[in-house]
């Protein structure tokens, strides 16, 4: 009996506990958030961009060239080089993600960008399309036919294209970059150092070219085509085109912040505008505490006292829910808070279920400790069953969703596991604890209902 | 049970149900949006008048992006769809749509899906799809492995496939009613299929199955209640579990049509189709769980025993 008592007293102070956290981390209702604890300001919640406005983008990473077994190297090193990109320009929180090409995806590599605050689209694609593609490409060997095109004057242009092919060696495998000038010419020129792997391909390039050329690309246009006079094994290569010192300045700025390991190209764009999003969240906010009030409602008028328990649980979910959103944290969308409004539902109709099993055994004459027992074992079953088929749908939705999908297949999925605990154990324990109050008129009042007998 | 006793009227309303919704999805087809077919939505509000539409259409074909729509929405804004853009096509559209400058507006939302993204979401959704149902049947299977000694008991007892068999038509009949009130809407009010579209699809195949499983689970009670007597009445015994089971069945599928109908009132815009399809889906669930279901069971054992 006490042991049960304590029981229900440390889940209400915990759950008080869950609330409380939820509340002071929510800079929009505390004043004086400024002031509050790091832990609290450290967990707000994640807006995806469809509530914070933003831009999202997606890129194809063309693959082609990298050998089979590297490409998902390369994909994580491109997403490297972008995300280092998007933080010099001070986005607070980007995403970056890369979709591998698969059976599902059609075999394309991609790239997802999350920008949140960024709204200006074309900003958004200048900040990820100025870093450069650096790349080397050795003379094609003599037999491989030229393109030569013959313009109305009769005069004839070589290909440059045609005459290169490309190597592994790309700015990928760049340590720095450096800008020196020219002690005789005081021409600016850049240095380059490689990585490891660099300096073992610049050394096999230069060691298999004597005497050829080597071209080396910046976005896939030639800038310096020397000729190899010996071999390079020290990793340490220098461009001197025709700079100005600007030029040449900027050129060591972009190398150095990382050249783009893969050629990308832009597949599609999706901005929303911060009103979109306030109005999204407003929204979003409203419906759950409407929804929350009104199924609060439904379950008193219904179920009485089981009722105010089963409200008091929800209160219970909900707090959970919400800081599992924060500490894991969750990037809430629209869906996303539509799957989360569904579950509070869902959370609810287990207790519908049991209680409902409640009443039919109070009916055959049993005392409400036994009803209360019976009910919950009775219809455990039917509750099982019912979160399994929700489940199967979230988990499935899940894996292969979208970021749209995932954020209502997780919403929704979490709902479906945490409402197994509120409604079921937290329920019991709480009613449980009820039933010792007696077994009078009111009492067996309490537990009856207003609409069906 | 009235349910049993009219089970044909009862049978007979989710046949025309049906009916019409693939009526209706036959002569106004699918409106699949811009997530599977690619294109480019661009939502713009204008700071103080919005211009005139055929005046802007106007301008706006002289761009020769193909085929332009342009929708007014809100008291100052206009939603323009067209094919996919790019960056500087992007800002040629916004140029145009301020009248050069002319017009100050905000663009609240652009959204640009080039033509492989859409058809690998298309991919992904139809494997969805199939993945789910595939998973929904094998649960239903696994629900009703049990009754099969039922059918020991002679002509009495209705096979457990069969119980799956109309667990699954009553699927059915849950997806096809909800999606043909999309198409309608959508023929009436320009929503168009995006993910948000296949997800509630999905969801209602998960949030609907449970409800038949219960009802049938009820019946499979009250059958092994019954294992002793000589001579069972199959009808009175399914009478009798709906009786049970039918207003809890209700008052659970209640709560999640109420908030339900609270996202659709209140929640975000973008979400609004998608909880009314929900909603669709939850009623003609706990409708057909109750008014479809058990008729069909009483039905298939009526024809067992003429046989």
């Amino acid at each position: 009996m006490w042991k049960k008592f304590v029981l229900t007293l440390v889940i209400l102070i915990l759950g008080s506990g869950i609330a409380f956290f939820v509340y002071k981390s929510e800079p929009r209702l505390n004043k004086n958030f400024a002031i509050a604890g790091s832990f609290f300001k450290n967990h707000p919640f994640r807006l995806g961009l469809d509530l914070s406005g933003g831009t999202h983008l997606v890129y194809k990473a063309d693959v082609s060239a990298v050998p089979a077994g590297q490409v998902s190297d390369s994909m994580n090193a491109l997403r490297d080089v972008i995300e280092r990109r998007i933080n010099i320009f001070g986005v607070s929180e980007p995403v970056v993600q890369v979709q591998n090409g698969g059976l599902i995806s059609g075999g394309e590599e991609q790239l997802i960008v999350d920008l949140p605050g960024v709204t200006d689209v074309k900003q958004a694609i200048d900040m990820i399309g100025q870093t450069p593609l650096l790349e080397f490409k050795t003379e094609a060997s003599k037999d491989t036919p030229q393109n030569v095109t013959v313009d109305k004057d009769g005069k004839a242009t070589l290909d440059l294209g045609s005459q290169f092919v490309a190597t592994e060696l790309t700015g990928r495998y760049l340590e720095r970059a450096t800008l020196e000038f020219d002690t005789n010419t005081r021409e600016p020129k850049v240095s380059l150092q490689f990585d490891d792997v660099g300096t073992k391909l610049f050394a096999e390039i230069t060691k298999n070219n004597v005497g050829k050329m080597v071209a080396i690309y910046l976005d896939g246009a030639p800038i310096s085509t020397p000729v190899v006079r010996e071999e390079i094994p020290n990793g340490q290569a220098v461009i001197s085109g025709s700079f100005t010192p600007n030029e040449a300045k900027q050129l060591v700025g972009r190398l150095n912040s990382g050249a783009l390991p893969v050629p990308i190209s832009l597949l599609s764009t999706q901005t929303i505008g911060a009103i979109l999003g306030d109005n999204a969240v407003n929204a979003g906010v409203k419906a759950t505490i409407i929804g929350f009030l009104l199924v609060a409602v439904f379950l008193i008028l219904l179920y009485r006292l089981p009722g105010l328990v089963a409200t008091i649980s929800l209160c219970i979910f909900i707090s959970i829910i919400l800081a599992l959103f924060k500490l894991m944290p969750v990037t809430l969308t629209a869906a996303g808070i539509a799957g989360f409004i569904i579950s509070i539902g869902i959370a609810v109709d287990a207790n519908v279920l049991i209680f409902e099993r409640v009443k039919e055994e109070l009916r055959f004459g049993r005392s409400i400790a036994d009803a209360v027992s019976a009910g919950f074992s009775r219809a455990w079953f039917s509750i099982r069953d019912s979160n399994i088929s929700n489940f199967i749908t979230a988990l499935i939705l899940f894996w292969f969703g979208t970021s749209l999908i995932k954020g209502f297949a997780l919403t929704l999925g979490m709902g479906v596991i945490v409402s197994m605990f509120s409604a079921i154990t937290v329920t019991r324990i709480f009613l449980s604890t009820l039933v010792f109050v007696g077994e009078g008129k009111v009492t067996r009042f309490l537990f009856g209902s207003g609409i069906t007998k | 049970m009235f349910i049993v006793k009219y089970k044909k009227i009862f049978i007979g309303i989710s046949i025309t149900l049906v009916v019409l919704s693939l009526l209706s999805l036959f002569i106004f087809g699918l409106n699949i949006g811009i997530d599977f077919k690619g294109g480019a939505l661009t939502e713009v509000v204008y700071k103080a008048e919005r211009p005139e539409q055929d005046v802007l259409e106007k301008s706006l074909t002289a761009l020769e992006f193909g085929s332009i729509l342009l929708q007014p929405t809100g008291e100052k804004g206009y939603i323009i769809k067209t094919r996919d853009l790019n960056d500087s096509e992007h800002a040629l559209l916004l140029e145009t749509l301020s009248g050069d400058k002319k017009d100050a507006l905000t663009e609240m939302s652009f959204n640009s899906i080039g033509p492989s993204v859409g058809l690998e979401l298309t991919r992904k959704a139809i494997l969805a799809v199939i993945l789910i149902s595939l998973a929904i049947i094998c649960f239903i299977a696994f629900a009703f492995r049990k009754v099969s000694h039922l059918s020991a008991m002679g002509h009495h007892g209705v096979a457990s496939w069969k119980y799956g068999i109309i667990a699954i038509i009553t699927l059915l009949h849950d997806v096809v009613i909800p999606v043909g009130l999309f198409v309608m809407l959508s023929h009436y009010y320009g929503a168009e299929i995006d993910s948000l579209f296949v997800v509630a699809v999905l969801t209602i195949l998960g949030l609907s199955v449970s409800d038949t499983i219960v009802i049938f689970d009820r019946i499979r009670e009250n059958l092994r209640n019954q294992a002793g007597v000589s001579k069972i009445n199959f009808s009175e015994i399914v009478g009798k579990s709906l009786e049970q089971s039918f207003i809890r069945s209700i008052c659970t599928s209640l709560t999640v049509i109420i908030v339900l109908l609270v996202l659709f009132f209140f929640g975000p815009v973008s979400t609004r189709y998608f909880a009314l399809m929900l909603t669709a889906g939850m009623f003609f669930g706990t409708y057909s769980s109750i008014f479809l279901a058990s008729p069909l069971l009483v039905l298939t054992e009526e024809w067992q025993t003429r046989k």
